[in-house]
């Protein structure tokens, strides 16, 4: 079968997310003997998209141009389609990230295909196509059957691991594509964009640091920011955190902030409440700083420390400095 | 203005999750049913446009009888009315289609769904209904104006957030801090008695899925616990035996 992988470049490059789904596309593509295209959008050095061919692609369809360099789920959609119509693709691989939900679900209903959202692990294909997906928060799985001739697979993060070693040192062919563009997706005017250049993404970020009401003010996080600037980590917070405005509302980790799924989350002064661990357990390895040792999120946690988070931080700063 | 506000039935957020028939169903016993959160944030911020600038605020339901006291409550909080598709929603694209198909007969301005439900988390259900009704969809959405027939919002993007203008109609997928969920008061309650609540049955659609068996993830094993005054060999053992670092 034929597959088609739309990826996300951040500046340029690549995202990890979308490495990720290069590698899932290409393992669906190997097991039914098909291709693996890679379709991108914005500007990229051809030096960067060729790298999809290290991760199984054959080919990179690369649409530039002013128009879609801005993030633009609806003019993403339309172009995918065609892409999809150009290289009769059968499966079509997206990462999960608030813009992939998008562009699956409007190509979904322009194609008609199914659509599963929050994939984890490489489909069941034979005879059948069944895939299996996160529900109730990671609280459970659900294998599902994908019945429609097109089907659209949105992938969680770690579905499948890169090891770097066994990569292949293949290049993809990139081929400029060019969609038609319909005025309707470009309706709307965007007056403003706040982003943190420097900030490393929650949703990439191989390490989190995160804290909670146990950081006990704002002014106090420094201890937290040195750890996680000695790892190389994003930080992230709880709820109660955002909401005093002690930190960036972008941080809040949890049911009702970001999900994330780091190799490593280490939580400093957080309860462990289902709320904040709904959007926590899809993590590698958890590592809880807590006071009271009945805190809840030692249950959760593969490593704990029973202390005072500013007694602990900055041992642990020390150490991670000495690492390097 | 007209508004729609689409919302699931889902298991509380502190639910404990288990299932039955051979792991082909949730098993419910015990388990307290509530309006999706981000459907709840939906709901509360199209009550509040409903207030400042007048028009109807009808509430959907794809789902079973069920989930009629939480379409109540919806009316409480201050919808005018209510629908509810009597399916069993298992399907996104099944879930969309039905939603497309109350909304093509009725011309709403502004579609207000959350960003994901709390029971299968796909976040795809506000893209598929606005491409069925060929108008934009936006989502995580956290703040919303109306001004005439241009609506400003406030969406997360990855590492931040964008702020745009663009003409209803729309299909948006709410979370907060867009406005805080509202509790019903007890006129509240006692009108939602009486306001209508209206079944209908799906129009049908293809099969694009078909739900399989259910299983929980492998229980986590031991936290290991290190002294707090040998806080640094955890480093050690991260890079060591996690092999995280
Ligand atoms: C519908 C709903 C949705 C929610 N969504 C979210 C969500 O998305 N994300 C989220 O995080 N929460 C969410 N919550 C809130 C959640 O229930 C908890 O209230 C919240 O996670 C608690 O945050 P916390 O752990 O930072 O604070 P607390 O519960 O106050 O815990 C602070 C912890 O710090 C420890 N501590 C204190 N001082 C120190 C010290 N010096 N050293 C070490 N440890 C110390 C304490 O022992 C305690 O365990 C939600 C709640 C509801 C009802
Ligand atoms: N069965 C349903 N009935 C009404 N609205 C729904 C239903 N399922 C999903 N939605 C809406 O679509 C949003 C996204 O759902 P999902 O794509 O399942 O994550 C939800 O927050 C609801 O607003």
């Amino acid at each position: 079968m034929s597959v088609l992988i739309f990826i996300e470049l951040d500046n340029g490059v690549i995202k990890k997310t979308s490495l990720e789904a290069i590698l899932y596309g290409s393992k669906v593509a190997e097991k039914t003997g098909g291709e693996a295209t890679v379709l991108a959008f914005g500007s990229a050095d051809s030096s960067e998209l060729e790298k999809a061919g290290h991760y199984g692609a054959t080919k990179v369809l690369h649409a530039s141009g002013e128009k879609l360099n801005h993030e633009n789920s609806l003019a993403y959609a339309d172009a995918l389609v065609q892409a999809v119509n150009q290289e009769q693709s059968k499966v079509i691989i997206i990462s999960k990230s608030g813009l992939g939900d998008a562009v699956a679900a409007r190509a979904a209903a322009k194609l008609k295909a199914g659509v599963v959202s929050g994939v984890t692990e490489l489909p069941e294909i034979n005879g059948s196509f069944k895939v299996t997906r996160s529900i109730y928060t990671g609280k459970a799985f659900a294998t599902t059957e994908i019945k429609s001739d097109i089907k659209i697979l949105v992938v969680k993060k770690n579905a499948v691991e890169i090891d770097e070693n066994a990569l292949s040192t293949v290049q993809a062919v990139v081929e400029a594509f060019s969609p038609n563009l319909r005025d309707s997706d470009f309706k709307a005017t965007v007056t403003n964009v706040e982003k943190a250049a420097s900030e490393l993404s929650l949703t990439e970020a191989d390490i989190i640091v995160s804290g909670g009401r146990g950081m006990k003010s704002p002014d106090q996080w420094q201890p937290l920011l040195d750890l996680a600037s000695a790892l190389g980590a994003a930080t992230g917070c709880s709820k109660p955190v955002s909401d005093l405005d002690w930190r960036p509302h972008h941080e809040h980790i949890g049911q009702t902030g970001i999900k994330v799924a780091p190799n490593l989350y280490i939580a400093c002064g957080i309860s462990g409440a289902i709320q904040h661990l709904a959007g926590v357990n899809g993590s590698k390895c958890i590592v809880v700083i807590n006071k009271d040792p009945e805190a809840p999120f030692f249950k959760a946690a593969d490593y704990g420390i029973v202390g005072d988070v500013f007694e602990i931080l900055p041992k642990l700063t020390e150490a991670a400095r000495n690492l390097k | 203005m007209k508004i729609l506000v689409c919302i699931t039935n889902v298991p509380d957020t502190t639910a404990k999750i288990t299932f039955t028939d051979n792991d082909t169903k949730l098993n419910k016993n015990g388990v307290q049913y509530i309006i999706g959160p981000y459907d709840d944030y939906a709901l509360a911020r199209g009550v509040e446009l409903k207030e400042q600038s007048g028009g109807t605020l009808t509430v959907l339901h794809v789902g079973e009888a069920d989930a009629d006291p939480q379409i109540r409550k919806a009316l409480a909080i201050g919808a005018d009315d209510a629908i509810r598709i009597n399916a069993d929603p298992l399907d996104s694209y099944f879930t969309a289609s039905q939603i497309a198909h109350v909304a093509k007969q009725n011309n709403y301005d502004l579609i207000l769904m959350g960003r994901e439900s709390i029971d299968f988390n796909s976040g795809v259900v506000h893209g598929l209904v606005g491409e069925m009704l060929e108008i934009p969809s936006y989502s995580p959405v956290m703040k919303l104006e109306i001004n005439g027939t241009t609506a400003t919002i406030a969406r997360e993007i990855d590492g931040g957030k964008e702020t745009l203008t663009v003409s209803l109609p729309l299909v948006l997928g709410c979370q907060e801090p867009i406005a805080e969920w509202k509790i019903p008061n007890m006129r509240g309650i006692m009108t939602a008695r009486t306001k209508p609540l209206q079944v209908l049955e799906p129009v049908s659609v293809d099969e694009m899925t078909t739900p399989g068996k259910y299983a929980l993830p492998a229980p986590k094993g031991a936290c290991k616990m290190i002294p707090a005054d040998e806080a640094a060999t955890l480093i050690k053992l991260l890079q060591t035996e996690a092999k995280v670092l």
